[in-house]
């Protein structure tokens, strides 16, 4: 299992973005996290979607997306040189003491501070989901009061275009449920 | 032309060709109803609940391949029609169903009526739109007809707020054309995958077909026959693919699965090579997946990309259109014959034939399989469609009613659906009205949606309903009697007096308890005006053999006992014994294959113990 970073260009329409929740809950494929904005197109938005999978079961997620009426074009960039972006804000406490190695650990993540009174820094930090862990982590003895995390957005790097072409059904490996497959419903 | 929502409901459906609609009516749809009055060329079943409506659709669309059309009112009226629309969803029928919603403004309100149809029937419908204004009314209801009956079919749902109904719009059919960016109904194999299947095909000692129901949504009866015949191949069918390969043919090997043949699901665990075709490996075929085929290569031809390594892995995978498919692959296969794998399927066929109670004599007791058995040789000479329901009777159906023709069988599979039966039958009547229709249904199922005895009585229709009566939920006790230690919680059931019932309804009923009654009782009913309801009552505890227990392998199968009633003495002077099926291609397999008689078979495979059929004769295999 691995994460895998999928591109939806969807017809922004009402209920799609319940099409898609549902079609991931309706086939027990695990969302990590999924965002939405308006594209270049109007009319077009784009999801990034990040889903626990193996690469059997990431075919299964990007056919069964295609399958949605809504959506226009889907793109796996898993094994593409893409970057992977997510901003954060967290909310610190801090002591006279403290206030500035906090700010020297802002200053090592290039991230700034948005917002200050006496007890509390607000700090933004944008980056790959894994920086954005490791200043979390790096603050927690500090105290972290409150943390928001937007999830992840993704675009192919350089000429890396999205492809408009239907699922590649690769055909070695399979999905294959855990269980026995069968239930015992009559 | 400037129309009212509810005229232009109607005029799209007139120009996509519809002639009957089944439906019922509440204030939502109410506009609707009111303009249907100007559209006598659609004929209107009142159907007496909502999921009949839809299975009436269903069996409207499986009979004759074109799209069937349900209509109901908001919130009950919608929500009673979900059943019907998962079972069309789980077995790829195209209908398209039009519900009302309260007015636009009122929505999100907990207005009376009021539910998110759209947001229920999501998860079970192929595509559904909310429509709030009468200029988008047009194109969702074309589109709607589009999507259900493109690529792999499938219901469509259209919700239409009252006032969308009821104010006007400018109806332009051309305008109203479908715009789908992201519909994708179409796909087509690269030509390397079919080089691929060709050389697998070519080089398998052992292949198999697996035929599904997407030759019969295809139409590629005799391209599938082509190809068989072409490398010698035999073919097995899936439940919903049953009538898809003529049960005379040569070439077919009956049904796989739960309570497929013995010969076939050794047959699937035998092979080196599996060729599926319009079918997708649903669990009830399979077995435990671990263990199933596990020697065999596959190739999985669908026109559905999402049914591609799901459930099993597979070698080669040709997505699209099976006719396509079918076109490009068939010259790049060579002539075989495969005359040693037809002479191991054809050796566990004689061991199995014998335990099969179509040859063997009457006791004097009613068995179901007895009346579906002698059904079929009664009607044999007519076009008939059977349409069964759920439960033991259908598996009797699929074993003992010999299909030769595509769609002359109409069963909820996916779903498995009771009370599918007789509404879904009303629906394949009005589809195909020159045919004999045949409701094969068990006591309990029928009693789920019964009331459409009054749909049918109302239409002037003729369906043959025959309730195989054994005063239990068969199927359910049948699991407790193997799984549950013979513990039937709530499986014993009564049920009205189904002759009177019939008579209540104005119907004819019949009753029968005797075997040498069925012919007949069979022959009353097809000479009676409008619909029989025949109670044939029939051995309580009978079971449905073979059967693979849950989680077991596809061939550890429970197989028919031989010391079985049905083997006690009693004579069938009625009926000869049945001619066996020919058991090999006369063509291709030299008559020494052809022929093989029970005593004198040995298989010709090392690997499996060649167990002298003599011997497991006395034993059942269990
Ligand atoms: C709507 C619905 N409820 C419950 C079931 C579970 N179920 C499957 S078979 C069966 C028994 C069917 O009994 P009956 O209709 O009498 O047919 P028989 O098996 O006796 O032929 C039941 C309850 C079902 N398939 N569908």
């Amino acid at each position: 299992m691995a994460k895998h970073t999928f591109i939806a260009y969807v017809e922004d329409v009402p209920g799609v973005l319940n099409r898609i929740a549902s079609l991931f809950r309706r086939r027990n494929f695990n969302i990590d996290s999924l965002t939405v904005g308006r594209t270049e197109q109007p009319g077009v938005s784009r999801m990034t979607v990040v889903v626990e999978a193996t690469d059997a079961g990431a075919r299964i997620v990007e056919a069964n997306l295609y399958k949605l009426v809504n959506v226009l074009r889907v793109d796996d960039l898993t094994h593409k040189s893409a970057l992977m972006r997510e901003l954060g804000l967290v909310k610190v406490k801090v002591t006279p003491q403290s206030r500035s190695e906090v700010l020297q650990l802002v200053d090592v993540f290039r991230a700034r501070v948005v917002d200050v009174d006496e007890l509390i820094l607000v700090i933004e930090v944008t980056g790959t989901p894994e920086k954005i862990s490791k200043f979390e982590l790096v603050l927690r003895p500090y105290g972290i009061t409150e943390i928001v995390r937007t999830g992840v957005v993704a675009m192919a790097r350089g000429h890396e275009l999205i492809s408009s072409a239907p699922p590649t059904v690769r055909t070695e490996g399979g999905h294959g449920h855990d269980d026995s497959g069968v239930s015992m419903s009559v | 032309m400037k129309l009212t929502g509810a005229e232009i409901i109607w005029e799209c459906l007139a120009k996509e060709g519809v002639d009957v609609v089944f439906g019922y009516p509440g204030g939502a749809i109410l506009p609707t109803y009111d303009a249907m009055t100007k559209y006598p060329q659609i004929h209107h079943v009142l159907v007496r609940h909502e999921q009949g409506a839809t299975h009436m659709a269903d069996g409207y669309a499986r009979a004759s391949g074109k799209v069937g059309v349900a209509i109901a009112t908001s919130g009950p009226g919608a929500t009673n029609m979900v059943t019907g629309i998962a079972t069309a969803m789980m077995d790829s029928s195209p209908i398209v169903c039009i519900t009302g919603q309260v007015g636009s403004k009122a929505i999100g309100t907990d207005a009376f009526q009021e539910t998110d149809v759209t947001g229920v029937t999501l998860p079970v419908t192929k595509h559904n739109y909310l429509v709030t204004k009468p200029g988008d009314i047009a194109r969702a209801i074309r589109e709607a007809f589009y999507i259900a009956k493109s690529g792999r079919p499938g219901p469509v749902l259209v919700d239409i707020t009252k006032d969308a109904q009821q104010l006007t719009a400018e109806f332009d059919w051309e305008a109203a054309a479908p715009r789908l960016p992201g519909y994708r109904p179409s796909y087509h194999a690269p030509a390397s995958e079919f080089a691929r299947a060709a050389e697998l095909i070519n080089s398998a000692k052992r292949p198999l077909i697996l035929a599904g129901q997407g030759i019969l949504k295809s139409g590629t009866t005799a391209e599938v026959l082509k190809l068989a015949k072409t490398a010698g191949i035999p073919i097995t069918t899936t439940l919903l693919g049953i009538g898809a390969i003529p049960a005379s043919s040569e070439y077919n090997l009956g049904m796989m699965g739960m309570h497929g043949e013995a010969w076939v699901n050794v047959a699937i665990q035998e092979a080196d090579l599996l060729i599926a075709l319009g079918m997708r490996f649903d669990d009830r075929v399979t077995g435990n997946l671990k263990t199933y085929a596990v020697n065999a290569k596959k190739i999985h031809v669908d026109i559905d990309p999402t049914e591609i390594n799901k459930n099993v892995p597979v070698d080669c995978a040709l997505i699209g259109d099976l006719r396509e498919v079918l076109a490009l692959i068939q010259p790049q296969i060579k002539k075989a014959t495969h005359e040693e794998w037809w002479a191991l399927i054809n050796a566990e066929r004689g061991d199995a034939a014998v335990r099969d109670i179509q040859s063997l004599p009457d006791s004097g007791n009613l068995y179901a399989a007895h009346v579906i058995n002698d059904l079929w040789r009664l009607t044999q000479k007519r076009d008939t469609i059977v349409v069964t329901d759920v439960g033991q009777h259908q598996m009797w159906e699929a074993q003992y009613f010999r299909h030769e023709k595509p769609r002359s069988l109409i069963t909820s599979g996916g779903l498995g659906t009771m009370g599918f039966a007789l509404p879904a039958a009303i629906g394949a009547k009005f589809a195909c009205p020159e045919k004999d229709v045949w409701v094969v249904v068990g006591d309990g199922g029928f009693q789920m949606t019964s009331c459409e005895l009054a749909t049918a009585e109302q239409e002037g229709i003729k369906v043959n309903v025959a309730i195989i009566n054994n005063s239990f939920l068969g199927m359910v006790r049948q699991w407790q009697e193997f799984f549950y230690d013979k513990r039937y919680a709530a499986t014993p059931m009564t049920g009205p007096d189904f002759v009177k019932l019939a008579e209540a309804y104005r119907l004819k009923g019949l009753r029968c308890n005797k075997r040498s009654d069925v012919k007949t009782t069979v022959e009353q009913t097809l000479a009676a005006k409008g619909t029989v309801v025949i109670d044939f009552v029939v051995e309580k505890e009978d079971t449905v053999f073979p059967m693979v227990p849950a989680g077991a392998a596809l061939d550890k199968m429970i197989r028919r006992p031989k010391q079985d009633v049905m083997l006690e003495s009693g004579s069938d002077k009625d009926w000869e014994m049945p001619v066996p099926p020919a058991i090999a291609p006369a063509a291709e397999a030299p008559a020494k294959v052809a022929v093989v008689t029970k005593a004198k078979v040995t298989k010709p495979v090392a690997k499996k113990a060649a167990a002298p059929v003599a011997k497991a004769k006395k034993t059942s295999r269990r």
